[in-house]
């Protein structure tokens, strides 16, 4: 017999060393799925290592992942502080690019060093408005941010849909549905052969550690985020900090869906995310939406996807595998967490049968 | 050689650095009333979470009728017969008194409730514990509420019985009805181990006693054999007066501060918790407000302070009304105002947050420039600490780890330090123990006799006769009247909280 039980005194140390043990625990158990599946793990992992690392190129493609995972992770981490579940990375993604595009496509022909700033600005906005939809109708109707900032994601990708297909269609594209390149002007110049959005992704990783670290915003945020009553004890306006929070959240956001498109895809489509606005919401959760960490994570992560890809073409593998990773550490670290928080133990016959106890303590 | 329910031998338990218990050893009679006596921190909490199997100890152990126990949970410790009713009460509030009873046991809610509601009652009758079981917990009062938790401790069939601080948040007659019911258990045969930082309810209640101090086990006296003056000795390790001093601010600082009028203030169910309740409040005064638990006192602190809308009447100070402002308006127009509310943890402290964090709360949302100041936070925490005398093991600690009393000080210390003009308090002592609370007496003195006006919301009939100025009485959100403090008696004031009018009695 076992039972569950609820631990009250576990030290952070102990914690710590839980959560790294849970990644190799991931990686064990990924490893039987391999073998299952046919194939030698070991020869997988080094794959998936080499595919994402060994060349310039690969580092390149690994790294236009991780800009933008980063740049989302903290878009999320912001709100998140402050229990305020934005799930809609994806779709302030996307309007991020949209805005910056539109910009792009009819004023291509200003010099870069107006239009890119333009490009950002516009990005920044529109992300913001489209997590303040969210934010505004909870703070007027109390209506779950989760489901509308998820229910926004889809009309987003739809929108971008839309255009593509339609009023925004290049007409010089011989009939494909694709959106019109831009002009190299609104192209983010490349340093060390990668798109310089590194630079703005690596300032925000700072910014965002410092207002928590440091700034009365950042203090605030995290007070609403434990104690909503104490926060108005104490002379804070709430709603106007939660929507502060917000529109930082939901701007981060967007400026990482401008960056991919002026600096990546030098276009708009509606894959241009690749889906990183969902992973973004796990990555941001396994950092404890700590930026360090975020970046720790991120990159863990950036390294799966590409390394997935590559042992596809690579081992005939399926690239599915590298998702298959994801989950499994994401699971290993929720159960980590568990254990963190309870026990397991044996129990001898004679004690009655008191099944699962934690109702009990607090 | 004397039989014991259960020895506890040479219990350590550490949190990290702190030494919460250090080898100490207890021994429970069958039938007997044992009180915990320590001051906050002392580690009391920790050694009845111990017992209750919360807590593993990291040395000693327990022994049950003379055999060795470990508890790895609650419910192995209820399955030998142990039950705990903690401070904070852990019930589901959208359930009725007998699923909340229910709920956890093999089978839970699936047991009959007809049946079930019958054994209820029978052990409830047997103990004489007044309970409607179909009553939901949101609409208990803190007093009802223990008395689910007791049952519900009963109903698993306990006989022994572990209360942290129960009294604490009772009113006078609630705590006499409770101790007919431990004096019921007792001669049925149930030992009892009641915490409490109340020397006059040792020496009524307890047979014998165990004073703590800093972790470890001083000494257990048979009540009879001892006085509140050893206990307190013994506790604090020194002697201390336990007279409460009435100072008085000089006549040049008594001016009018907070005027309030004809205040009417509506609950969810627009029902009246505060009707037509006028009363003036001067600078260097302490004006108490007494009065069954309920009965207004949470409204009226948190209206004043903008933390709840008023439906009519008027709230002054100093010649402007803010009736209309919320804390923030508040600070902005540079009020001065302290607010210790009743339930710190919910509002007031960020129980996540460090000491640090804590303390700059309120300073953050006033300072200039958009970095926050931890550098004279931490140094304004340290000094908290020192005046206050906060148990912490360092000012990063997070504040839920700290004990019930230190997290009681360290918002105390925090609204008295921003040197308030009006300081609204309530139970400010709720927690404390005795060095503490006369230390709080002291600087609420200290504050009056500075020009502070002060509104004292308080339980402790002596106390409240012993401190403020005058004393205003509330019942069913209705001021009974204002009564001079040095010319009453606790026999008026109790009979005003029950709604009688002192015109109305005979004196
Ligand atoms: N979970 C915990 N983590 C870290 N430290 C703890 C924890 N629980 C208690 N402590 C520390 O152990 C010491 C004893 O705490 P305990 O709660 O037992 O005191 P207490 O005697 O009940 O005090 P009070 O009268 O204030 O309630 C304190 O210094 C407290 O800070
Ligand atoms: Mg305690």
């Amino acid at each position: 017999m076992f039972r569950i039980v609820k631990r009250q005194d576990m030290s952070s140390r102990y914690s710590t060393l839980l959560r790294i043990g849970s990644i190799f625990a991931a990686l064990i158990f990924t490893a039987l799925i391999i073998i299952l599946l046919g194939y030698n793990p070991l020869q997988v992992y080094a794959k998936i290592v080499e595919g994402s690392l060994f060349s310039k190129f690969r580092i390149t493609q690994t790294i236009h992942k991780m800009i933008p995972l980063i740049t989302l992770s903290l878009g999320c981490a912001v709100a998140f502080k402050m229990k305020f579940w934005n799930i809609g990375a994806e779709g302030q993604f996307y309007l991020g690019a949209l805005g910056a595009t539109y910009i792009a496509l009819n004023y291509g022909s200003l010099p870069p060093y107006i239009l890119l700033p333009i490009m950002f600005v516009a990005g920044f906005i529109c992300g913001a408005l489209w997590a303040l939809i969210a934010a505004l109708l909870r703070t007027a109707f109390g209506a779950s941010e989760t489901l509308v900032t998820l229910m926004l994601n889809y009309i987003a990708t739809n929108i971008i849909m839309y255009l593509q297909y339609g009023p925004w269609k290049d007409p010089e594209a011989r009939g494909f549905a694709k959106i019109a390149r831009f002009s190299p002007n609104a192209w983010l110049p490349t340093i060390f052969g990668v798109q310089s959005g590194w630079i703005i992704t690596l300032i925000l990783v700072v910014l965002i550690y410092f207002m928590f670290a440091k700034t009365r915003l950042g203090y605030q945020i995290q007070v609403i985020g434990e104690n909503t009553q104490t926060a108005s004890y104490a002379g804070m306006n709430v709603n106007k900090i939660l929507i502060i929070a917000v529109i930082l959240s939901g701007g981060i956001c967007g400026i990482a869906g401008m960056m991919q498109a002026s600096g990546v895809e030098h276009s708009l489509t509606y894959e241009l995310s690749a889906g990183l606005g969902f992973t973004a919401v796990i990555t941001a959760w396994l950092a404890r939406l700590d930026p360090l960490n975020i970046v720790i994570v991120s990159t863990l992560f950036s390294v799966l996807l590409q390394g997935g890809t590559y042992i596809q073409t690579a081992l005939q593998v399926p690239s599915s595998i590298a998702g298959i990773i994801q989950g499994v550490i994401l699971f290993f670290v929720l159960a980590s967490d568990f254990f963190v928080n309870y026990k397991i133990i044996r129990v001898k016959k004679e004690t009655p049968d008191a099944a699962v106890s934690f109702d009990e303590g607090k | 050689m004397q039989k014991y329910d259960i020895e506890l031998i040479n219990i350590s338990k550490s949190f990290g650095i702190v030494k919460a218990n250090s080898e100490i050893s207890l021994s429970i009679a069958p039938g007997e009333i044992h009180a915990l006596l320590g001051e906050n921190g002392s580690g009391k909490s920790t050694l009845m979470n111990i017992l209750s199997g919360i807590y593993t100890p990291d040395e000693g152990i327990i022994k049950l009728d003379g055999s060795e126990v470990k508890f790895n949970s609650p419910s192995d410790s209820i399955a030998a017969g142990i039950g705990m009713v903690h401070q904070h009460f852990k019930l589901v509030d959208v359930m009725s008194a007998t699923e909340n009873i229910l709920i956890g046991l093999p089978g839970g809610l699936f047991i009959k409730p007809k049946k079930a509601t019958r054994e209820i009652q029978a052990v409830a009758d047997k103990y004489g514990l007044k309970i409607d079981l179909s009553k939901k917990v949101y609409e208990m009062s803190v007093s009802e509420k223990q008395t689910v938790e007791i049952m519900k401790v009963l109903y698993r069939g306990a006989r022994i019985l572990i209360l942290d601080e129960p009294t604490a948040v009772l009113t006078p007659q609630e705590i006499v009805s409770l101790f007919g019911i431990l004096r019921n258990m007792k001669a049925s045969g149930c030992s009892i181990i009641i915490i409490t930082h109340k020397l006059n309810e040792v020496m009524e209640i307890s047979d014998r006693v165990t004073v703590l101090h800093k972790g470890r086990s001083i000494k257990t006296l048979v009540t009879s054999e001892t006085d509140m003056t050893e206990l307190t000795t013994l506790m604090v390790g020194k002697p201390i007066s336990l007279e409460i001093k009435r100072t008085d601010a000089a006549a040049e600082l008594i001016k009018p501060l907070l005027e309030v009028s004809d205040l009417t203030v509506l609950n969810a169910d627009k029902r009246e918790v505060l009707d037509n309740m006028s009363f003036t409040l001067s600078s260097g005064e302490i004006l108490g407000v007494a009065g069954i638990a309920g009965s207004g006192q949470k409204e009226l602190c948190e209206t004043i302070a903008g933390l709840q809308r008023a439906a009519s009447g008027d709230i002054i100070y100093k010649g402007q009304s803010i009736i209309k402002m919320n804390p923030r308006d508040i600070i902005k127009k540079g009020i001065t105002m302290s607010f210790i509310p009743e339930d710190r943890l919910g509002m007031g402290l960020v129980g996540g947050m460090s000491v640090i964090d804590n303390v700059i709360l309120k300073k953050v949302q006033m300072q200039k420039g958009i970095i926050v100041d931890r550098k004279a936070g931490k140094k304004a925490a340290e000094r908290m600490i020192e005046r206050f005398g906060i148990n912490t093991p360092s000012t990063h600690t997070i504040v839920r780890k700290l004990s019930g009393g230190n997290i009681q000080k360290v918002l105390l210390g925090r609204e008295i330090e921003m040197n308030p003009e009006l300081l609204i308090t309530a139970y400010p002592v709720r927690g404390l123990d005795i060095g503490a609370s006369y230390n709080i007496y002291d600087i609420l003195n200290e504050q009056k006799s500075k020009g502070v006006g002060i509104l004292f919301i308080g339980e402790d009939l002596d106390v409240l006769l012993g401190l403020c100025d005058r004393i205003m009485v509330i019942h069913s959100g209705k001021n009974m009247g204002i009564v001079d403090a040095k010319s009453t008696t606790k026999e008026k004031l109790g009979l005003m909280m029950l709604g009688q009018r002192p015109d109305d009695m005979a004196s």
